[in-house]
């Protein structure tokens, strides 16, 4: 390969441990976060194979709620928060912008450290102590078991710190670096959600932070803030971490509506429907977020106001939620829709988040959640929202920018197979759980009742269906690295700057001159040319033939 | 990459001009003192909520601490917040010398501000008014019986006042350093009418400590 790329420029080990380019922090991201997935995902179906029968199968009870309690404080802190925004916003944000790189380079090498360095505390837990509580951390509970929770604790704090870092990093890259044309009216509405996800970061996450702090001097020296013995209350915990928590969903779930635009946009070969609605309902889901906390604790004994207000803005959050669902299916109206992997992903995305977000209403109703609560229900409406929502956006958005992050193409027939597994797996193992819930089955639980065994066994099937679709994909992405075909500068035929404007893999400095921006992020109706999936400055690869794009037709 | 005719040595590659570089950097750290306010609201939550439900041992607990070290520590700080703005000033007007003399009158102020924390926390922990599990009141000292204060929920009042005042006395240590650095890199001559960022925005940090205390004081001290 002749060309210089951020790949190649420099191939040392030092170049990218203090490398200060966000490309190159963007694929380091990308392996810590897809090592918590393997590590968190590994625990998942040990608690699924648990629970393939009543009673003990495979392992103790202690050891099933550490399992289940590490699993979801892997996921939830060290992947899903981090994965979009940390791995692609990185990777793509500057570039989509027209910048050189993120405004502050040694402030996001830092996050990425200090990432690390949470997570490597949270982990330590599993040695010197146990943590069994579930990732919530619910006082008095927490802070009576073992010396784990220090350390978990703490990681989680200093992961908050990662994240802070990154979302404010990205705000003021979107306000500040900007290329000349690049209006907030043309920025990609993956831009968009990330601003939106950003202003949550920087809103919400202190306050878990004092939160953890809080809870560690309790569990430490018995401040008493907390406990009700010294005049405390544990109720006080809860609405402080669901203050954060709960917008922390959207932390999650809004760079995954982001992902999910620009796959509409570039695979319907259209303008996004709707394009300022969608970009401001972001915002509006970002805002509403911060107002809906006590939803989570309408058995905790708040008083019934607060929870009829809740409950009410809960459902106000459907608004803007429906608003981006309506206009991504208008987007493919009439489009020439082309079924590429990444596509199947935000296919798949609507049906699984739709199912995620229409039962959050439910549990949002204060007589069916007093039901509900605490059930396999919400455990089952929660994966709907994370993994059907944030994961399988996040695997369409890998694939998408898979070439552009490495210059190779995966294999498409592959791509295609595991995407239908990854499809099957997660609906049969999460649907039978709504089942289950309905019918009183609690979450958390190490046994049941002989009756649920069916749909037991059905949801651990489904679980190893999943796991072997989640490996196909690790496997022929890793070999799409040695054996790939090489990519185009724009093998998906897309507008925006990173497929336009970059060769791939691009430049370590992104551009050879600072692009000027001169139409919207989707405007196919004005942009015939670059159907071809070559770029308005493409490497001029031959390979590029190889891989073809349909001729789309814009229909104004 | 684009080589520009002038390219000052404090302009970072990937920024256009030094305007956006600045603009960038103080828009970042106005951000920074969000999350800043955001992480003490957290603690004045707590304070309002146990104010309120146990107002009695609030006012009853108030008493113990010292008035007067709380108001000469509110002077220091806004001494120190009036030094750092002529600082920011020397530095616009490439005056070196008031920049530096005005960074260490700051540096000071920090000092004076820690010493007199440290002589009120100790004289409470000498009386067993600790942080935690270890809350036990008991003494006489300045015809205070330290005995008598140990009521009911008495720990939970310190036990906000230790965090809160724990945590900013944390932030003035880090702004401490910070004055350090910068100090050293304003005697180098570091910082010019043109370049001035690290001033500006250790000067923003150092504002936003000074006014979380303007918080603390009342509530914790007076009322």
């Amino acid at each position: 390969m002749s060309q210089v790329n951020y790949l190649n420029h420099d191939k040392s080990i030092k170049s990218w441990l203090f490398t200060l380019d966000h490309k190159r922090i963007g694929i380091m991201y990308l392996v810590a976060v897809s090592l918590s997935f393997l590590a968190g995902g590994i625990l998942a179906l040990l608690v699924r194979t648990e629970l393939l029968g009543p009673g003990e199968t495979i392992m103790s009870a202690d050891t099933y709620n550490q399992s289940f309690t590490l699993h979801a404080v892997l996921m939830i802190f060290a992947f899903i928060i981090p994965a979009i925004p940390a791995v692609m916003g990185n990777f793509v944000l500057p570039i989509q912008l027209g910048a050189k790189d993120v405004a502050f380079p040694r402030i996001n090498l830092a996050s990425f450290y200090i990432y690390l360095a949470g997570a490597a505390i949270a982990l330590t837990a599993l040695v010197v102590g146990r943590v069994d509580g579930g990732w919530t951390f619910y006082t008095p509970y927490s802070t009576s078991v073992d010396d784990g929770i220090l350390f978990i604790t703490a990681g989680v704090f200093v992961m908050g710190f990662s994240s802070i870092l990154t979302g404010l990093n990205f705000i003021v890259t979107i306000h500040k670096m900007r290329a000349p044309g690049l209006t907030w009216n043309r920025l990609p509405l993956f831009i968009w959600s990330i601003y939106a996800t950003s202003i949550v970061q920087v809103l919400a996450t202190p306050v878990i932070g004092i939160t953890m702090v809080l809870l560690f001097l309790e569990r430490l020296l018995g401040i008493g803030i907390f406990d009700p013995a010294l005049g405390g209350d544990p109720v006080l915990f809860q609405h402080f971490f669901w203050f954060y928590s709960h917008p922390a969903v959207y932390i999650m779930i809004l760079p995954a509506f982001g992902i999910i635009s620009d796959l509409m946009g570039t695979f319907s070969r259209q303008q996004v429907s709707g394009y300022k609605f969608v970009a401001l309902s972001s915002v509006a889901i970002a805002f509403l977020g911060f107002l809906v906390w006590g939803h989570h604790m309408f058995v905790s004994g708040q008083s019934a106001l607060s929870s009829i207000i809740f409950s009410l803005i809960t459902y106000l959050i459907g608004i803007p939620t429906g608003v981006k669902v309506i206009n991504w299916v208008q987007t493919m109206y009439k489009g020439s829709v082309w079924l590429q992997t990444p596509m199947l992903y935000a296919l798949m995305f609507l049906f699984t988040f739709s199912i995620g977000g229409f039962t959050g209403i439910m549990l949002g109703v204060l007589a069916v959640d007093v039901h509900l609560h605490d059930t396999y229900f919400v455990v089952a409406h929660f994966h709907y929202v994370m993994m059907g929502g944030n994961v399988i956006a996040a695997l369409g958005g890998l694939h998408y920018w898979w070439p552009k992050m490495t210059g190779k193409m995966f294999n498409e027939t592959l791509g295609r197979i595991a995407a239908a597994l990854v499809f099957i797996g997660f609906n049969v193992t999460f649907f039978p759980q709504f089942i289950l819930g309905t019918r009183g089955m609690p979450r958390r639980y190490y046994d049941y009742l002989p009756e649920f065994t069916n749909l037991h066994v059905l949801s651990s099937v489904g679980s190893y269906i999943l796991g072997v679709g989640l490996f196909l994909i690790l496997g022929y992405l890793l070999h799409s690295l040695f054996r790939g075909k090489k990519a185009g500068s724009n093998p998906w035929g897309a507008l925006t700057l990173e497929w336009t404007h970059t060769t791939t893999p691009p430049d370590p400095h992104n551009f050879h001159e600072t692009p000027i921006v001169t139409r919207g992020p989707y405007d196919y109706h004005l942009a015939p040319e670059l159907f071809g999936g070559d770029g308005a400055a493409g490497d001029g690869h031959e390979e590029e033939a190889e891989v073809t794009v349909p001729r789309g037709q814009a229909t104004s | 990459m684009a080589s520009t005719a002038e390219h000052p040595v404090h302009l970072q590659h990937h920024f256009v001009s030094s305007d956006q570089q600045f603009d960038a950097s103080k828009m970042g750290m106005w951000l920074f003192l969000i999350t800043e306010i955001l992480l003490f609201s957290g603690m004045f939550v707590t304070y309002t909520v146990y104010r309120v439900w146990y107002p009695e041992v609030f006012d009853g607990m108030a008493v113990l601490l010292d008035w007067r070290l709380g108001g000469l520590n509110t002077l220091v700080l806004l001494a120190s917040s009036f030094t750092v703005a002529l600082g920011i000033h020397y530095a616009q007007v490439d005056n070196k010398k008031g920049l530096v003399t005005n960074l260490i009158l700051t540096f000071l102020f920090a000092c004076v501000f820690l010493v007199v924390k440290y002589f009120e926390y100790s004289a409470k922990i000498e009386h067993g008014i600790v942080l935690g599990d270890g809350f036990a009141p008991h003494g006489v000292s300045h015809g205070v019986d330290y005995a008598t204060y140990d009521v009911m929920f008495a720990q939970q009042f310190f036990s906000i006042y230790y965090v809160m005042t724990g945590i900013h006395g944390f932030h003035v240590l880090v702004g401490m350093g910070l004055f350090a650095w910068i100090t050293i890199r304003a005697m180098k001559g570091h910082f010019t009418s043109a370049y001035y960022t690290p001033v500006e925005l250790c000067g923003l940090y150092w504002h936003l400590v000074d006014i979380i205390w303007i918080f603390l004081f009342p509530l914790l001290y007076l009322i």
